[in-house]
Formats: C-alpha cells, sequence, structure tokens
C-alpha cells in the first residue's frame, strides 16, 4: 500500500501523464468541436490511426516533425470533409457514417503503409519529437520536469485547449458554431449558413483528432503499426460527455484517465499475481464508469445528431 | 436542391442500392489496385478464382460467411429499432467462451442434440448478457450505447486472453495460450466432406428464415420497427419502448453470441484472442448492405466472405496488399448509405 502511494509522489508518474494525457487531448477536443456544431464524429478511431499513419510516413519520406503534424492534420481533414459531406448536406445517419469513416480511414491507413513502407522483421523507425526543455522554467524544482519538459506537441495540445475555449466562449465564430449545435434555424436567421459552419467544424475538429494520432508515431513512439490507437478515439468520444461539452472539463477530464492510465501501468510492477489483462481493462471500465456517473447530468448540444435541412422542423 | 420522404420505397430499389454501392467500392478501389502496379481487372479476377475457384476455395468463403450471417442479423435487428449495437465482435467472443468452456467437459455424456441446444443456449446467454448491460445503461442513466458497446469490445478481448492464459488454457497447447478444445463428439459435423465447411451455415440460414418470419409476422416485429422509425409516436401508440429494446437486445446479443458458439463448435474447436477476424465489425457493414432485412443478410454475408477470402489469395498471388479487403468494405458502406437515401427520398430542385 506504501508502495502505490510513493509512485504517486514520483514526478515521473506526473510526466507520465501528461504524456499519455496528449493525444487524448487532441483528440477529446476535435470531437468536442464536431459535436458542439451538432455532429457526432464517430471517424475518430479512424482519423486517429490516419493521423498516426500520415504523420509518421511525412517523416519517414524525409519531411520533418512539423511537416508530419501538418499533414495528419490535412489527412484527418479530408475524411473530415467525407463524414461532413454525408451527414450535414446529406442528412446521413451520423452513427453509421462515423463508423463507416472509422473503418475506411484505418483499412486506407494500413493498405498505403504495407504498399508504400518494405517492413521487415520490426516495424521501420523515425527520429521522433524529443523532450524540449523550457528554458528557467524546467529548473523548477518537481514542476519543472513534470510540465516543462515534455515534447513540443504536448505543449501544443495545452495551449490548444485555451485557444479552443476562447474561440468557443468569446468569439462571434465561437457563438455561431454553438448555436448551430443547439438551434440551427436561429443561426439561419441571424444571416449565417448552419450547413457550411457544420462542415467546417467537422473539418477543423477531425484535423485536430488526426494530431492526437500523430503523436503517437512522432513523440510518443517512434513507429507506425496496425491497432495502435488501441480505442483512444472512443474514449475521447466519452471524454467528451464526461466533460459535458466543455474544453476546460475535458483537459480536467483527459488529465485525470492519463493519471489513472499512468498509476495503473507503474501498479502493475508493484503488485504481483494479478493478470495483466485486468489492469489493461481499467481504462476502458474508467471510461464506462464515468460516462454512467455524469450522462444524467450532462447538458447535450440541443441539435445534436439532428440534420438540418433548410425550412424543415 | 431539397430531398423528399418517397411514398413507398420500392422493391427494386432496394435490391439495386447495394448492387450500386458494392459497384461503386469496386471502381474506387481499383484506383489504390493500380496504384500498387498491378491492373484492378487482374487483382479482381483473382479475387473471384481465390473466392470459387476451386472446391476448397469455394467451402472456405461459405465458411468465413456463416458466422458472418449471424453477426449481420445480430447488427440488422438491433438497428432496425435503433439500437446501435457495435459490440458485435464482444459478444461473438463472449458465445465463444462459453461454447468451449461448458462444451470442453461438462457437457460430455449428454444426448448430442440436447447438449447442442444446451451450447447454443449458452453461447447465445453470454452474448445477450453483454449486450443487456449496455442497452439497461442507456434506458435507465441515457448513457448511448455506442460507446459503451465499442468499449466492452475491447474490455471482452482482454477477458478472452486472461481466460486462455488462466482457468481455460489448454495444458496440451505446448504453452500457447489458447482455450481448452470442445470434446470431438460434440463438434458439429461436415457438411462437406474434407473440408471446414460444416453445418453451422445451414443453422445460420434456419435463424434467418426465423427472424425474417418474426420480424414479419408477429407484434413483436411490428414493435421494433415502431420503436426505430419514431420512438415517441411509437409510445405514444402504445407500443412498450423500453420492453422492447430489451428483447431487441437479447435477440441482437444472443445471435452474435451464437455465431461464435458456432464457430468454436464448427470449424475451429477452441478460443484464441484471434478466433475472429473482425466477424463483429464486418457484420455492422453486411446489415447496412442488406438494408437491414433478414434475407439481405445472407446474401451481404457471401459477398463480404468472397471480398475477404478472395483478397488473401489475390494478395498471395499479385503482391496487393490485403487490407484492400476492409478499403473495399468500408467503401461500399459508405457508398450504400448514400444509395439507401436516394431509395427512401427523391431530390427536388
Amino acid at each position: 500500500m506504501m508502495e502505490a502511494f510513493e509512485i504517486l509522489t514520483t514526478a515521473s508518474l506526473w510526466a507520465a501523464v501528461l504524456r499519455i494525457a496528449t493525444p487524448l487531448i487532441f483528440g477529446v477536443l476535435g470531437a468536442l468541436i464536431c459535436e458542439r456544431a451538432g455532429v457526432l464524429n464517430l471517424g475518430i478511431e479512424g482519423i486517429m490511426t490516419m493521423g498516426a499513419m500520415v504523420g509518421w510516413l511525412t517523416v519517414y519520406w524525409g519531411g520533418d516533425l512539423w511537416t508530419g503534424l501538418a499533414m495528419a492534420v490535412l489527412a484527418g481533414m479530408v475524411m473530415g470533409w467525407v463524414h461532413a459531406m454525408l451527414t450535414v448536406p446529406l442528412g446521413l445517419s451520423q452513427h453509421v457514417s462515423g463508423l463507416g469513416i472509422t473503418l475506411l480511414a484505418s483499412a486506407l491507413s494500413y493498405y498505403l503503409y504495407r504498399l508504400w513502407v518494405e517492413v521487415g522483421d520490426l516495424p521501420p523507425t523515425i527520429e521522433p519529437f524529443l523532450p524540449w526543455a523550457v528554458p528557467f522554467l524546467s529548473d523548477i524544482p518537481f514542476v519543472g520536469e513534470v510540465l516543462f519538459t515534455q515534447t513540443p506537441p504536448t505543449y501544443v495540445a495545452l495551449m490548444l485547449v485555451g485557444v479552443v475555449a476562447w474561440m468557443l466562449a468569446r468569439t462571434p465564430m465561437g457563438l455561431a458554431l454553438r448555436m448551430t449545435g443547439e438551434n440551427p434555424h436561429a443561426v439561419e436567421a441571424q444571416g449565417l449558413n448552419p450547413v457550411r459552419i457544420r462542415i467546417w467544424a467537422v473539418m477543423v475538429g477531425s484535423g485536430i483528432m488526426a494530431l492526437g494520432g500523430a503523436f503517437l508515431t512522432t513523440a510518443a513512439f517512434n513507429s507506425f503499426f496496425p491497432g495502435m490507437v488501441q480505442g483512444r478515439g472512443w474514449i475521447c468520444i466519452a471524454l467528451v460527455v464526461f466533460a459535458s461539452w466543455r474544453p476546460g472539463k475535458a483537459l480536467i477530464g483527459a488529465l485525470l484517465f492519463a493519471l489513472f492510465d499512468a498509476f495503473q501501468l507503474r501498479l502493475q510492477t508493484v503488485v504481483e499475481g494479478v493478470p495483466y489483462q485486468l489492469f489493461l481493462m481499467a481504462p476502458y471500465v474508467l471510461s464506462i464508469v464515468a460516462l454512467i456517473l455524469v450522462a444524467r447530468r450532462a447538458r447535450v448540444p440541443e441539435a445534436l445528431m439532428q440534420p438540418y435541412r433548410r425550412g424543415e422542423r | 436542391m431539397r430531398f423528399e420522404r418517397r411514398e413507398e420505397v420500392s422493391v427494386s430499389a432496394l435490391i439495386l442500392a447495394p448492387l450500386g454501392a458494392v459497384l461503386a467500392a469496386l471502381v474506387l478501389c481499383a484506383g489504390l489496385i493500380a496504384m500498387a502496379g498491378v491492373s484492378p481487372w487482374t487483382a479482381y479476377a483473382e479475387m473471384l478464382r481465390g473466392a470459387f475457384g476451386s472446391r476448397l476455395a469455394v467451402t472456405e468463403t461459405f465458411t468465413r460467411a456463416s458466422p458472418l450471417i449471424l453477426t449481420g442479423l445480430a447488427a440488422a435487428v438491433a438497428f432496425r429499432a435503433r439500437l446501435w449495437n457495435i459490440g458485435g465482435e464482444g459478444q461473438f467472443y463472449m458465445g465463444a467462451l462459453a461454447a468451449a468452456a461448458l462444451g470442453h467437459s461438462v457437457l460430455i455424456g449428454w444426448p448430442l442434440p440436447l447438449a447442442w441446444a444446451a451450447l447454443a443456449a449458452a453461447g447465445m446467454a453470454a452474448g445477450a448478457v453483454l449486450l443487456l448491460v449496455p442497452a439497461l445503461l442507456r434506458l435507465r442513466f441515457g448513457v448511448d450505447e455506442v460507446v459503451t458497446t465499442l468499449l466492452l469490445n475491447f474490455i471482452v478481448l482482454l477477458f478472452v486472453g486472461l481466460m486462455v492464459e488462466g482457468v481455460l488454457k489448454d495444458p496440451m497447447a505446448f504453452g500457447w495460450p489458447q482455450s481448452v478444445p470442445v470434446a470431438a463428439g460434440l463438434r458439429l459435423p461436415d457438411l462437406v466432406p474434407r473440408s471446414r465447411l460444416h453445418v453451422g451455415i445451414v443453422l445460420a440460414v434456419v435463424v434467418v428464415l426465423v427472424v425474417w418470419l418474426v420480424q414479419s409476422r408477429t407484434v413483436f416485429g411490428a414493435e421494433t420497427r415502431a420503436a426505430g422509425l419514431n420512438p415517441r409516436a411509437a409510445a405514444f401508440a402504445g407500443v412498450p419502448i423500453t420492453a422492447t429494446l430489451v428483447k431487441v437486445a437479447l435477440l441482437s446479443g444472443g445471435l452474435a453470441g451464437l455465431a461464435g458458439a458456432i464457430e468454436v463448435l464448427g470449424p475451429v474447436g477452441y478460443v484464441t484472442t484471434t478466433l475472429s477476424p473482425g466477424f463483429g465489425y464486418a457484420g455492422i457493414v453486411v446489415a447496412m448492405l442488406a438494408a437491414l432485412h433478414p434475407l439481405g443478410v445472407v446474401a451481404a454475408s457471401v459477398f463480404v466472405a468472397t471480398v475477404f477470402v478472395g483478397a488473401d489469395a489475390m494478395s498471395r498471388a499479385t503482391g496487393v496488399p490485403s487490407f484492400i479487403a476492409d478499403v473495399i468494405m468500408a467503401v461500399a458502406l459508405l457508398a450504400m448509405l448514400v444509395a439507401l437515401l436516394f431509395t427512401t427520398y427523391r431530390v427536388r430542385r
């Protein structure tokens, strides 16, 4: 028991929390932007896979790491565009279209990876992002090691939370987006085009999701392999509900989740006799429990999953 | 441009829609095959040959189709009631585990038909319970079942790992993580000698017919459809929505569990963590291509099995990655979604 407690006081655990949270932060922010505009994006799992593949491949082919991230965003936006076209102007089932996008984006990623990359006994690797110590701040004991000795995409993720929160709450663009998710007819009455707003929201959201995947292959690991997203996308969809569709709470949710994950990873080495599968199950079980706890109180965007057709109520 | 609901959906449109979707998928994927430096014609011809070119190929294709019929049917009955069961994969594994656990020793000595009935019931119960949990969570707490069923797939796969490395581990498997085998006397008989094709496919088709009759001829069938089309109107008309959805969940989960049980009792004989090459997820594609119709599920399953078995052979012959099969499935699913729009709506300017 003491050992379990000691784990919680190590800086390396808390540094790992931020590392594990990073792809979730990107994913949950992306999903949140889509849903605040009224579109559920179950393509997330596949879009993250595609971001992971495209980001990695760009670097493998000689691009630099930031170009890799940019290409991942682009690929994510393309997939988001397909989902948006099917669900917004055509008003098709967001559930089925999203699952279709997940199947398509992951299958396409695996296909192109096999086609373009020679895989030997081990998957080929790239030089990934290295931790970047923020000058001066990283010298602060404990906090410096936890907060200011991360890889650059982690800083991007943390800043993005602030940017998205500010955009949604304080800008006319954010207001229009939120209104599209609550009452698209009112948006139309204001002379704005809810269809266009939704399409852009889904594309931007999908681009951000793809960054979460790209983090896995360009910072957390240095190679790409099938199945590497491991349900992180679905966990993000659960986290959006947990966060009541708010960016700040989404950050807290992702961090709590990552804390739990980092803690169970270390606990595995301390506690003996418990099968490792039980530890690995814990994050998924936790997501379901979190959903049960908040589902009743959650304030869902009014028009989420309601297709908008002009002049139809 | 606006959409207007058609008065009634014609049967020919419902048959043309999947054909059009499949054609669109094959045309779009031809570009991807060409990128691999292989002529799409050659590749598709190789796929057909790989799926139907020999006696062995044909039996393999139908062996692959049998679990897909049941997982596809599982998705179709659930989607019809707007119960988004994406957990077919997990339910399949729970059914498989139940069949292996009971079929290894517990049921030895039972009269054969009774033992098979018990094993099928156990598989169905295991799958049904797994879907009952998310269904009740939705009805009781308003938790979206898409996310919970998806997350349960990951949990179940880890649970399978736990079982085949733990209490159900086969001590005779040279340390491989696989479950104890089903007793030889309880395995389902072969349909075609010297092949893996077994009576499971006949069972699956019988189940399809039963479900079709239930859906078209019983009150429960009508209630399911009403709950799916417009739950509020259905509730107003006196349809017990909660009870209907619980029944649908039990049926859907049970069908996917049955698929797992039959796969273990038929061609495989034991459980591993790679027992299913995504039967649960492919079932969703099958259900959509079938336009959620039970009879269409059989045809769609054969098509999906053809693509998967054919792609493996085609990949060996031409070097095109076999992941092309998954791409074809995904594109066909999305194309079908669009095609269905035009069967139920017409476009007006």
